[in-house]
């Protein structure tokens, strides 16, 4: 209670006090012992969210031997040694630039496609805009597993098994983006604009591309960044439908670290192989944290 | 060509429905799409076609082949069988261990991820404290999350090694023995483990999503309840948690639509061969068995309809959970 008319106090700026006025200063020194344990406790929770890859990265550059042996936060001088082993048993860059070509042009069409949709479902009215919209929904409440067999039976009949083609096309049709995007543009979009460029006589899709695409902008980014992280991430896909190693995504490959060596022999390569998989995603985390961030809440919550 | 469009505008009519959508209506053209209705139909087109392929009709597919017998393969067709495959399932004791197993770490993982959002969120949206760098706290936090399961799955294998992992050496720096522990090779212990990962990987995203629920409320709201003399407690009580309770809800009912689903980190991380697999291994990974698995126990007809199963489970327990959180407002 005493701390409670502290705070009246303090955030009025006037006396509201009505008892407790002599230990006030305790309470201060409470309050900010208190609001110490708390910070100390919040940065705690963040050093063990971190610690895993600084150990990773810190062992990444160690002898197999001494790892296996002692712990140590100093880095070591086998950094090289196990960056050769590494690229001995499996190629990672290929599988970074298999996983690259998998996920641009999977966000990119996702981007335009859920963009052009989305428009079309919050600003056109036509008798097909309510069911598809709810169909739409219903697909994103839907787990993965349910289509998991008959997307590989459908890739299979379409003679797509061990291309790209099945991680790409898909990416036309994604429910969720489309759902967000078209809340995003029902709530940016000055309809005024639209009436005006239609006076100045634009065509629709040029409306589209010259005035609501870039409107659009940040909307798209935060679902793309998300669209993105998924597709680089994805493993039980690609470990369905890719059977020739030089195909092999990321994470693919990663998962085959283990058949490739002995592991007890060459932990530093183990952790040299998750280190160059991670720290591009820390890099590109460090600098849109705010937009893949944004992508989280974006598709959940409603206002 | 544009341009003779727009000039005809004028003789239709505009009408203006309660979302703010406006529609326009050609009197001179009953029956015929508008222009605006054509464009309408020809931007969603890609979509639906897209979407009739690639996600309605391989749930479709998956239905048909799980009232089949079907080994996959060239040149081999799908024989009805009716609901053998379900009876086949839900005799299966394998099948129900593995569902066990499956919401065991689940369990481990919810109470974790939820409770540990929850905390952060009281802490951080607690006016008293005003405790600051919100959004660095949340990126780091939020880290684990991006990261992909494969490469968190092989760090922890090689950090929680029994012999020569990282954390039993940390863990006997501080006692006068070398600590063995087993965490991923013990079946009483990996669970836990894998469930522990699953947390950590997960928290940042719930206490972010929790975050966002309770930022849409003003901070008036407490203010004012702090004027009018309501304690900490009271304004806890009658404020956060109404305010966090539908948001809970959804991160409980997304987190047990991606639990029942998990796959990449036990697949990973434990080998067929460790004495913890049976223990570990999760509905999905049994379906990956009789699915894909080139072995002479491929049974498509059953990955089917183990997907089926599993799906009915979880929207049971979706409905269950809604209920629950529901009815605690009555």
């Amino acid at each position: 209670m005493a701390e409670n008319n502290a705070k009246v106090q303090n955030e009025n700026g006037k006396v509201e006090l009505k008892k407790n006025k002599a230990p006030m200063n305790v309470t201060r020194g409470f309050f900010l012992c208190k609001k110490t344990i708390l910070y100390i406790c919040l940065i705690l929770l963040g050093v063990l969210c971190l610690v895993p890859f600084m150990l990773t990265i810190v062992n990444a550059t160690r002898d197999g031997h001494d790892i296996m042996t002692s712990f140590t936060l100093i880095p070591g001088d086998k950094t090289m040694v196990n960056l050769k082993t590494l690229f001995q048993k499996i190629n990672i860059f290929r599988g970074m630039f298999n996983s690259l070509i998998v996920a641009l042009p999977s966000t990119l069409l996702s981007a335009y496609f859920s963009s052009i949709t989305a428009y079309a479902l919050a600003i056109y009215k036509f008798k097909a805009r309510g069911p598809v919209f709810a169909i739409t929904v219903v697909f994103m409440m839907i787990p993965g597993q349910l289509s998991l067999i008959g997307f590989y039976e459908l890739c299979k009949e379409l003679g797509m098994i061990d291309t790209y083609w099945p991680f790409i096309l898909p990416a036309v049709a994604a429910p969720g983006a489309v759902f967000f995007l078209r809340q995003y543009v029902l709530s940016i979009l000055p309809r005024t604009l639209l009436e005006a460029a239609r006076i100045d006589g634009g065509s629709e899709i040029y409306i589209f591309h010259r005035i609501v695409l870039p409107l659009m902008g940040p909307g798209i980014a935060t679902m793309a960044i998300g669209g993105f992280i998924g597709s680089w991430n994805n493993y039980l896909m690609p470990l369905i439908l890719l059977t020739t190693k030089d195909k092999f995504t990321l994470p693919l490959l990663m998962s085959t670290l283990n058949d490739a060596m002995d592991i007890a022999k060459n932990q530093g390569t183990i952790y040299m192989g998750v280190a160059v998989s991670v720290i591009p995603i820390i890099i590109v985390f460090c600098f849109c944290s705010k937009y893949i961030i944004g992508s989280i809440t974006a598709g959940g919550v409603k206002e | 060509m544009a341009k003779a469009e727009n000039n005809k505008a004028p003789k239709t009519v505009e009408v203006q429905y309660g979302d703010g959508t406006k529609v326009v209506v050609d009197p001179n053209k009953k029956g015929k799409l508008s222009k605006r209705e054509t464009t309408g139909y020809a931007f969603i087109i890609p979509y639906v076609v897209a979407f009739c392929v690639f996600s309605v009709y391989p749930v479709f597919k998956t239905l048909y082949l799980s009232f089949t017998q079907y080994k996959g393969g060239i040149g081999i067709k799908p024989v009805w069988t009716g609901i053998d495959k379900y009876v086949l399932t839900i005799k299966d004791e394998f099948f129900w261990r593995c569902l066990l197993n499956t919401v065991k770490i689940w369990g481990v993982n919810i109470v974790l991820q939820l409770g540990l959002a929850f905390l952060l969120t009281i802490v951080f949206i607690d006016i008293k404290y005003k405790i600051r760098g919100l959004a660095i706290f949340r990126a780091i936090y939020y880290l684990p999350n991006i990261i992909a399961a494969t490469s968190i799955a092989f760090m922890f294998s090689s950090l929680l090694d029994k012999e020569y992992g990282t954390f039993n050496q940390i863990l006997s720096m501080f006692t006068d023995h070398r600590v063995r522990l087993d965490w991923l090779g013990s079946s009483s212990l990996c669970f836990i483990t894998i469930g522990v990962i699953q947390a950590w990987m997960w928290f940042g995203n719930s206490f972010i999503m929790l975050m966002a629920g309770v930022m849409g409320i003003s901070s008036d709201y407490y203010e004012a309840s702090a004027i009018d003399g309501a304690g900490r407690w009271r304004q806890f009580t009658r404020i956060t948690l109404p305010l966090l309770k539908p948001i809970m809800l959804y991160v409980g009912v997304t987190s047990l639509i991606g639990g029942l689903q998990m796959f990449d980190l036990p697949q990973i991380m434990i080998a067929k061969t460790a004495p913890s697999y049976s223990s570990i291994r999760t509905v999905i990974m049994y379906l990956y068995q009789f699915g894909f698995s080139g072995t002479t126990a491929k049974d498509v007809g059953r990955a089917a309809a183990i997907a089926y199963v599993l799906f009915f489970i979880i929207l049971v327990f979706s409905v269950l959970q809604f209920i629950a959180m529901k009815g605690e407002d009555d």
